[in-house]
């Protein structure tokens, strides 16, 4: 956990480790997430969902639950208005409000196993769900589009009759290719023309949910008069809004949304799910209801990430150089477009310099859930491809996989495929924090028995974070406490980091920050926690309007001092007279005396950043030992090496660093979604999903490498996602070292490496 | 559509060392009348199925998944829930502890990690971090990766007062 940091700019907040603002209401039990809403009249609903993946829908009859004692509102897609076709940009997630609203309750088709079909409020649950069996839908069932080969194959059903296909500009009628974009720079062909050793790797990425243990809720209450207030677990309470107003047909002013505590998202919860559900059954039943959804219905009816097909072919010289690269990247986006091509063409090859290469991306539709964002969505899956293809150059050419990655890495003014050219970026610092560390050095010892085998890998990731608009507010109390006002939903301990950069332009302790999450009423317009931007570009909103509150705490003290405001200096917390000695007065002191020098203050700061300053870079390190009897893997040794840019919080970047690299060993090694050839995922439980417990991981090393951000003020950069993105090749590289054998499939599971092996034991 | 009308379960109990009485449907879970019966929204519902560990609590210094267990089964039982680890006023070491080491990030899976915890010290105030993740591993968390949990759970466990050495046992 060492942090290597540049001299420049002294901190007196920024990089200690307070106690987080809202840590007592967590571990004490009290912070209400969004299941723990409480409303006078409450009452309670469930959902009736298709267990079909492909079906028309010939009827339904709800006449029956209706009349049922304790049911109080029933309701379909007919109670919901035809929304009019409209984009929705929700930050890290674009769909459009047709779409949406036949997401959340689907019309003529249900298009995924799960699909809402109805929904019904009553008194209690119970009789909610005992409801739900009285309601008759009649189907006729389709013929499900599962697989990527199926979607394109010539005469494929078609998840959506009317889905018109963007093939690179071209409209295509009659597809399943919902887009297919593509990004040229140079001429890849020459390219491999010169390389002296080229290789290629098709890659099969299987589905992952976020896993997120708190499942999706919503309550709502549609009052007479219009106003409709819904309070849910959300990351991005003003994009829920908007996404409401389109599917609900209402004036944005008319909704508030309340973002309650959150349960983790990783990208899950931007979109809507249950709040149009909730809010039609309000408006049917006019009490608040409240809808919880079920985990199963979480695997099923949920935004996972995509699964694919990634085709990556590189080609080096005699030294190592690259000369071209290609990627063919193609996604399931599940049944309505959206499977994050973009960031995926953006991010498989940014860690490297490549004058000629080409990307196609492929987002195609089938009948499975739509996927949503999962931290860096989009790069993982691509990535893998990328990461293991220059593994394999490196045995091929003989060269040390660190040498190789600073020899070709992307730097400051290299540009990426898609354009733009990178500001100061942290890239050859992570590979250097690596090769520098006590592991890299290690070695790797013998394995524990004989059946077993260890194996070191590598890999690189990128993610290229967001900016955006954020907003801001600060009040100053007479005691010198100051409260914080923010829209950005708090999901892993952002409520500190926004308020220790207040407090270091204030110069008062983090402590001295009240910071508040409230709802859209409350603050101006910010958007979504997600996209790595909220401690980078909400921080920079309460730098803002901190320095705001600093110049017009000058204006006081010159009143005071009966000085011109130019003579006020601000140091380390003290204001003082320049023309006059002796004349000091602390932030604590000088917010004493605000009522007699004018009034209180409050400002507000407000920014739109543009992009995020270049994005943060990873590189990883594995040790592994597979037992070649049962194929089971274990990790014996982690290192995460991340450009943070500068850390507002150590502890909750190391946080954020361990927790992506845990989902990706998850990703890497067991996680997967079992979907039959109906369309039925067969493993929707988190006994069946498998994800990382305490005694699957060993401790991650984490080395904070910090390369500032040059559009911060304090250099920092969001550093939420890129965690999540080496782990899976980095594990591929080290199983390829142990075994000798390649893995080009994920999850990379038990069965998957004895096949391999035995594959390996015939040739 | 008529119903035979189902007859409560009468529960008396003792919650976080208070004698509590309440009235269930005989299907409810422990975690529903926890959470909608006596309002403590503390104890979290991420599975309902068993396998997450968030809605964890002890039933006579037992932990337990309260989704798995009726709500009748409480009936002359001793509960704890993350509710009745502080003292008034104060914070357990652990809680403590998960503070200092951020061991939480969205903090839906402490409440159970706490009280599992607990219960772990309790029995075995001398775990090695291996026993303790072997003791975690019913609890899930997705944020933090564990290990900032474990390094919080070995310090809460190195600064409490030291009882008589005691064996390792099993649960």
């Amino acid at each position: 956990m060492t942090s290597k940091t540049e001299p420049k700019r002294k901190f007196r907040v920024v990089g200690t480790r307070p106690i987080r603002h809202d840590g007592w209401d967590k571990v004490l039990g009290r912070a209400a997430y969004g299941a723990d809403v409480k409303l006078p009249g409450l009452v309670h609903g469930a959902v009736l969902r298709s267990p079909h993946a492909h079906a028309r829908i010939v009827k339904i009859d709800t006449a029956k639950a209706e009349k049922a004692p304790g049911v109080l509102a029933v309701m379909t897609a007919a109670d919901m208005p035809v929304a009019a076709s409209q984009v929705l940009d929700l930050g890290e997630e674009v769909t459009n409000a047709t779409y949406a609203s036949d997401r959340v309750m689907a019309r003529a088709k249900a298009v995924y196993n799960g699909h809402p079909v109805a929904a019904v409020a009553a008194v209690d649950l119970n009789t909610a769900l005992e409801a739900l069996t009285l309601i008759d839908v009649v189907y006729e069932v389709l013929t499900p589009v599962v697989t990527i080969e199926q979607a394109m194959a010539p005469g494929a059903p078609l998840v959506h009759d009317d889905l018109v296909g963007d093939d690179i500009g071209e409209r295509v009628e009659h597809t399943n290719v919902a887009e297919h974009i593509r990004y040229e720079v140079g001429d890849p062909e020459a390219g491999f023309a010169e390389a002296s050793t080229i290789v290629e790797l098709e890659c099969r990425l299987s589905r992952a949910h976020q896993g997120y243990i708190e499942p999706q809720t919503a309550t709502a209450f549609w009052s007479q008069d219009g106003k409709l207030t819904v309070w849910t677990s959300t990351q991005a309470s003003f994009g829920q809004r908007d996404a409401l107003a389109g599917v609900l047909m209402r004036p944005v002013s008319s909704i508030k949304v309340v973002p309650m505590e959150i349960g983790g998202g990783f990208g899950g919860k931007i979109g809507i799910y249950l709040e149009p559900l909730a809010a039609v059954l309000s408006r049917k039943c006019g009490r608040p209801v409240k809808l919880v959804m079920e985990r199963r219905a979480v695997f099923d009816a949920t935004g996972p990430a995509p699964g694919g097909i990634v085709r990556v072919k590189m080609g080096v010289d005699d030294k190592g150089l690259i000369t071209a690269a290609t990627a063919d990247i193609r996604y399931g986006a599940g049944a309505y477009p959206g499977a994050q091509i973009n960031p995926a063409s953006v991010c498989v090859f940014a860690s490297y310099r490549i004058a000629n290469a080409r990307v196609d991306g492929y987002d195609i539709v089938i009948n499975l859930s739509k996927t949503s964002a999962y931290r860096a969505p989009g790069a993982p899956q691509a990535t893998f491809a990328t990461e293991t293809v220059v593994d394999e150059i490196c045995r091929r050419i003989g060269m040390d996989p660190a040498e190789f990655r600073l020899l070709n890495a992307s730097k400051e003014g290299d540009r990426r495929v898609d354009g733009p050219a990178f500001p100061r970026i942290g890239n050859v610092e992570v590979v250097e924090a690596i090769k520098g560390s006590a592991h890299y050095r290690s070695k790797l010892g013998p394995a524990s028995s004989p059946a077993k085998k260890r194996g070191r890998g590598m890999a690189s990731g990128f993610w290229q974070g967001i900016g955006g608009k954020s907003t801001v507010t600060i009040s100053v109390n007479n005691d010198g406490v100051v409260s914080l006002i923010e829209g950005s939903v708090d999901i892993g301990g952002t409520r500190a980091s926004i308020a220790m950069q207040a407090a270091e332009v204030l110069g008062i302790a983090a402590e001295d920050v009240h910071p508040s999450v409230v709802d859209t009423d409350s603050i101006g317009h910010t958007d979504l926690t997600a996209g790595s931007r909220t401690t980078y570009a909400t921080g920079a909103a309460a730098i803002k309007a901190a320095e705001q509150v600093v110049e017009e705490m000058k204006n006081r003290a010159a009143l005071a001092w009966e000085t011109d405001a130019g003579n006020v200096r601000f140091e380390d917390g003290v204001f003082s007279n320049a023309v006059a000695k002796g004349q000091r007065l602390t932030f604590k002191e000088l917010s004493g005396k605000l009522g007699a020098t004018g009034g209180q203050i409050s400002t507000t700061g407000v920014v739109n950043l543009r992009g995020s300053g270049g994005g943060s870079f990873a590189a990883h390190l594995v040790d592994v030992e597979v037992d070649t009897e049962t194929g089971k893997v274990e990790i014996l040794r982690y290192t995460a090496a991340q450009d943070a840019g500068k850390a507002v919080h150590p502890a909750y970047v190391e946080g954020q660093m361990e927790g992506g690299a845990v989902q990706g060993i998850g990703w890497a090694l067991n996680e997967e979604y079992v979907v039959g050839d109906d369309g039925v995922m067969q493993n929707a439980s988190f006994l069946d999903y498998r994800m990382p417990t305490t005694l699957d991981v060993p401790t991650i090393e984490t080395i904070i490498v910090e390369v500032p951000n040059e559009r911060h003020p304090f250099g920092v950069r969001g550093i939420g996602e890129t965690g999540i993105v080496p782990p899976m090749p980095a594990i591929s590289n080290a199983l390829r070292d142990a075994l000798g054998v390649r893995l080009t499939e994920l999850p990379m599971k038990p069965g998957r490496i004895m096949a391999a092996l035995k594959a390996q034991a015939a040739s | 559509m008529t119903q035979a009308p189902i007859a409560k379960a009468h529960v008396r109990c003792e919650l976080n060392g208070q004698p509590v009485e309440f009235l269930a449907d005989q299907h409810m879970s422990l975690l529903e009348a926890l959470r909608e019966v006596l309002d403590m929204t503390g104890t979290k519902e991420g599975c309902n199925d068993g396998n997450c560990g968030a809605c964890t609590v002890t039933m006579d210094g037992r932990i337990v998944d309260s989704c798995l267990v009726l709500a009748p089964e409480a009936d002359g039982r001793r509960l704890e829930t993350i509710e009745g680890v502080a003292p008034p006023g104060g914070l357990h070491p652990l809680q403590q502890a998960f503070l200092e080491e951020a061991a939480l990030q969205c903090g839906i899976c402490t409440p159970g990690f706490l009280v599992a915890a607990k219960a772990l010290l309790e029995r075995e105030p001398a775990a090695d971090e291996h026993r303790i993740r072997h003791w975690l591993a019913g609890n899930l968390c997705r944020c933090t990766g564990y290990d900032k949990i474990v390094r919080a759970v070995l310090r809460a466990e190195a600064e409490q007062p030291k009882p008589r050495a005691r064996r390792s046992g099993t649960a």
